[in-house]
């Protein structure tokens, strides 16, 4: 059932592994930075994170080795089977779930929390790549576009009931993928430019425009329906000789923008309550709240910001261990790296990361089935999502999204998920030669 | 099957640009900004002032004279207190009013909100135990140690001095001062302020997000421990000075002990004295005003050192001394007790000097005076009395009057002793003569000086024509006495001329008929003069200087008691005990019950 020509253990990529194993120990030491504490007693200290994620890390080495003793085809055949499994257990957690947080996302058995959502992506994730290989998808068919929405839809759903706007984001990264398998390019920046108009109507709607020699006020959101309508009249003005060739991509960008705006905005105040509009607000930082989440940000750049150049040095770090920055050892873990590791140490993180991507990236590129390529594309997606939302949230260019750091942040779900994920596509890599072009 | 590899690129390169994007973004973070360290630090870090240990007064003997007691100042963080507080039971705890509490608060308030300030200050280590038991019920406030000032034997105020706030001005010029610290303001405490306030020490903790400590930051790397201030070594006998307070009880006036060999202040009593415990801890302020305003009688005032008085008949001495140099006249000098001229008292005609001084003959002094005046270097009167008092003012000056002691009490009056550029200015240059200036022959006149000049004087007599700057520390920590304390200052008087005038000093206490027969005593040759201050609207000051033994002295002393009449009466038996009690021991208990039951302060309340 191995390889025909040579062994999976030369071919496996060490490269990728080793990348693993070093990121996972680093994440290691800085949790324990983040919880330290001199009273603690022992690594295995299972109370502190740092002692349960010792149990993690060693559970997660095992389904790795696991992952790569089962036959490749195996994840193939079954992807669907995984997709559906997973999507029962999001549906299950919708009864059965515990709430922590507000959001009702755990699963609790025989003591252990599993947070679905966290393995959710990797059903997705197998699905798209089976559904893309079998049935020689072409992103121009309509049929295509429908089943990666269905596909990719239903776990959004899901976990969007629970509520758990992060892990739902998540899934945004596999425009990624589907950009490499010949979506247009188009649809990512429209995506990217809806993302900004809807943080931009949530600004908007906030505030009241005064109209000028009267007593009345404008809200916001009309007055950026106004704005979008009069740039798209100014554009056509402008270019009114070739009126002919652009009037039909201006007016439908036009509608769609202040569809989109009044949609938000209609959403918004009349169908959220109270706490959703809290919620959505202070995960956007637009309402800054020096108790809530723009407190955590500010608190997160004083932490980074002050481990200059060469850090503090190893758990001499004060922000993160006395609990300025919130949670420390799982969402703000980058923090830790910052200020006792300093610019030196965020830096190498970042380019270990950079290689893994780069890396994953050349892996996926080679692989002979089409398969492994997309799954290949969906395990680089999702861990790039995580990094540029959490790295980027804790330096203060995204907003606070509260999403693990692959392999750094403190979490069992989140390190056997990423796990899975990476292992399963060495082990889809160390076998592309068996698979027939 | 390869779709399009030019999308893998881009994703690649859109990665990449993400990448880089953070690493400049963290490079403005880390390396650029430098606000984010000190933001940390502000949050972090608590700065906690180690406030050094006060100098400690011993006295001669190493009895305590002030120490530090441990005191506790109650912090407040107004951003932390919790508004549901029960404020009746904190004020209950802490011994204020609510309107006290609401008062300060409002000011912590206005200091500022989440930065400590001072609630209550200086609550003493007793009351303080019951406070820091209940203190967890009220967060937002914590104790701050510090030192309070102690007085076990509750004596020698007016030498130690006392403490206040810093102000301020006090602030602005010294950089060793922060707000809320203590500052000598008189005494001892004041013009050893350097050396006795140490260096302050600062001790940095970590704290966490709920103000809670969390340990040393860097092991204490950072750390400076406080300097304690140095010690001082006073030359005060406690013993010698509780005394003097006591006899001094219901008086107004001074007494000043020196030992004349070195020039030590064995004790400085200045009377009404008050308890200098009373100006330390919570109830300083409320004493404070106690003492200042409602006290007509100003205990605060250090008669000893600043009060001025005329001189009276003890100046006869001087100038005595001064006529000898100038062989003006000799021991056997006599002059008729030639009453119309000046008044005089006592039962003798034609003294010569040892009777002079002995019946305090006024006609006597007259004529010396008028010798040294007017010498005959000038035909012209004017002239010649002009350089006369020129030369006169100079002898009198040897003599550390007229003139300020350099000593280590601060505010030490300087006195007066008239010269010719006063008379000019009052009279006119060349329109004054001895006729204009008789009254300084007998000490009265423009002559002014304070008790402890007086007491350096007896010492000067007891030296034989020189003295030691009077002074209050013998050692500073582990140091030598001060080169300046060391230095003998010489009259211009030749040692020679002393002699017949202590001769005579002799016999005013110990002869029938002498003026200070009060001083007497049994076992040792007590030398002294009296001298009455007149005064103008109230009873006569009684004063007397004195130094014994005769040989080898061992103690000089000036007593002044206002209002107590002629000096033989009073002053001259406070001496006398004073000098039993420090060369004895013993007491004269029949002499010490007159002293301790006259009473010069409730008398005019009592009549009434
Ligand atoms: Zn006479």
């Amino acid at each position: 059932m191995q390889s025909q020509r040579g062994n999976f253990w030369q071919d496996a990529d060490w490269l990728i592994i080793l990348l693993y194993t070093v990121m996972v120990i680093m994440g290691w030491l800085n949790i324990y930075a983040a919880d330290f504490n001199e009273s603690a007693t022992s690594l295995f200290d299972f109370s502190q994170n740092y002692g349960k994620q010792i149990a993690w890390i060693g559970t997660a080495g095992i389904l790795a080795v696991v992952i790569l003793l089962v036959d490749s085809r195996f994840y193939d055949n079954f992807a669907y089977i995984f997709h559906g499994f997973f999507s029962l257990l999001l549906i299950a957690v919708l009864i059965v779930g515990s709430e922590i947080k507000g959001s009702q996302s755990w699963l609790v058995i025989g003591g252990i929390s599993i947070q679905p959502a966290e393995f959710a992506k990797y059903g997705t994730a197998l699905a798209l790549a089976h559904y893309f290989s079998a049935q020689n998808a072409d992103f121009k068919k309509l049929k295509t576009k429908l089943y990666s929405i269905v596909i990719i839809g239903i776990p959004v759903l899901l976990i969007m009931l629970q509520p758990d706007p992060g892990s739902t984001l998540v899934y945004a990264s596999f425009a990624l993928v589907l950009y490499r398998e010949g979506m247009s390019g188009n649809v990512l920046l429209l995506g990217v430019a809806a993302a900004l108009l809807f943080v931009i109507t949530l600004f908007m709607e906030l505030i009241e425009i005064p109209i000028p020699l009267t007593s009345t006020v404008l809200q916001g959101e009309y007055f950026l329906i106004l704005i979008i309508a009069g740039l798209a009249s100014a554009v056509l003005l402008l270019f009114k000789k070739r009126i002919k060739y652009i009037w039909k991509p201006i007016v439908t960008a036009a509608l769609f923008s202040m569809v989109l705006v009044a949609g938000v905005n209609f959403i918004f105040n009349e169908v959220f309550e109270d706490r959703h509009r809290n919620r959505v607000h202070g995960l956007l930082g637009i309402i800054s709240d020096p108790q809530g989440t723009g407190y955590n940000q500010h608190q997160s750049k004083i932490a980074i910001g002050s481990g200059g150049f060469t850090g503090k040095g190893y758990l001499q770090g004060t922000q993160t261990k006395f609990d300025f920055v919130p949670e420390q050892s799982t969402d703000f873990i980058f923090c830790t790296v910052g200020e006792e590791w300093g610019f030196l140490g965020t830096t190498l993180v970042i380019l270990l990361f950079m290689v893994l991507f780069w890396r994953l990236i050349y892996l996926a590129e080679r692989q002979r089935s089409r398969f492994a390529r997309v799954f290949g594309y969906a395990v680089v997606s999702i861990f790039f999502f995580h990094f540029l939302v959490n790295v980027g949230m804790t330096i203060g260019l995204a907003p606070v999204i509260g999403i693990p750091l692959p392999f750094f942040s403190y979490g069992g779900s989140s390190l056997w998920s990423f796990t899975i994920l990476l292992f399963t596509f060495i082990k889809l890599d160390a076998t592309r030669r068996n698979v027939l072009a | 099957m390869k779709a399009d590899d030019k999308r893998g690129i881009i994703i690649a390169a859109i990665i990449g640009f993400i990448g880089s994007l953070f690493i400049v973004k963290l490079f403005f973070l880390q390396v650029v900004d430098d606000s984010f360290k000190t933001s940390a630090d502000n949050q972090a870090l608590r700065y906690v002032t180690q406030y050094p240990a006060r100098g400690i007064f011993y006295d001669r003997t190493g009895k305590l004279l002030a120490y530090n007691e441990a005191a506790y100042d109650l912090m407040v963080t107004p951003g932390l207190v919790d508004t549901e507080i029960d404020t009746v039971a904190f004020c209950d705890l802490v011994g204020i009013s609510v309107e006290h509490f609401i008062a300060r608060m409002n000011k912590a308030r206005s200091y500022s909100k989440y930065r400590s300030s001072v609630f209550e200050k200086q609550i003493a280590a007793e009351d303080w135990g019951e406070i820091a038991q209940k203190l967890f019920k009220y967060p937002g406030f914590f104790g701050q140690k510090r030192a309070l000032r102690h007085y076990p034997a509750s004596s020698a105020a007016h030498v130690m001095g006392y403490l206040s706030e810093v102000s301020p001005v006090d602030i602005k010029n010294d950089s060793a001062y922060q707000k809320g610290d203590y500052i000598g303001v008189s005494g001892l405490e004041r013009s050893y302020e350097k050396v006795l306030r140490g260096e302050r020490g600062v001790k940095v903790l970590m704290v966490d997000v709920h103000n809670a400590v969390k340990g040393s930051y860097k092991n204490g790397e950072l750390d400076v421990m406080p300097t304690p201030g140095k010690n001082l070594y006073t030359t005060l006998d406690r013993d010698l000075q509780l005394y003097g307070e006591r006899l001094m009880k219901n008086k107004k006036g001074s007494i000043v002990a020196i030992e004349p060999e070195t020039g030590e202040v064995l004790a400085l009593v200045s009377s009404p004295a008050y308890n200098p415990n009373f100006l330390v801890g919570r109830n300083r302020t409320a004493n404070f005003i106690q003492l200042v305003r409602n006290d007509t009688l100003d205990p605060l005032f250090n008669r000893a050192t600043k009060a001025v008085y005329r001189p009276g008949s003890i100046f006869k001495v001087v100038q005595a001394l001064v006529a000898l140099d100038n062989e003006v006249i000799n021991a056997s000098t006599r002059f008729h007790c030639n009453r119309g001229i000046i008044a005089c008292h006592g039962s003798h005609t034609y003294d010569d000097l040892r009777g002079a001084i002995q019946h305090s003959c006024n006609p006597y002094f007259w004529n010396v005076y008028k010798k040294l005046i007017e010498m005959g270097e000038y035909s012209s009167k004017f002239k010649d009395s002009a350089h006369g008092l020129t030369v006169w003012n100079e002898y009198v000056k040897s003599f550390g009057l007229g003139v300020q002691l350099n000593s280590d009490l601060e505010g030490i009056k300087s006195g007066f002793v008239p010269d010719k550029s006063f008379y000019d200015k009052w009279y006119g240059e060349y329109r004054w003569a001895f006729s204009t200036i008789y009254s300084n022959s007998i000490g009265e006149g423009e002559l002014g000086v304070v008790p402890i000049q007086m007491a350096n004087f007896a010492a000067i007599l007891a030296n034989r024509g020189f003295y030691y700057t009077p002074h209050f520390v013998r050692a500073i920590g582990d140091g030598n006495k001060q080169e300046r304390f060391k230095k003998k200052h010489f009259t211009m008087v030749d040692s020679t001329y002393f002699e017949p005038v202590i001769d005579a000093l002799d016999a005013v206490v110990n002869e029938p008929g002498g003026t200070a027969r009060r001083a007497r005593l049994d076992s040792i040759t007590v030398c002294g003069k009296t001298g009455t201050v007149q005064n103008k609207n109230t009873p006569d000051h009684s004063a007397f200087i004195a130094f014994a033994p005769r040989e080898n002295p061992k103690i000089a002393v000036s007593v002044y008691v206002e209002e107590a009449g002629f000096g033989g009466t009073f002053a001259a038996p406070i001496a006398g005990l004073m000098i039993q009690k420090y060369l004895t021991g013993e007491t004269n208990a029949a002499k010490e019950k007159r002293i301790l039951e006259a009473d010069f302060i409730h008398l005019n309340t009592k009549e009434e």
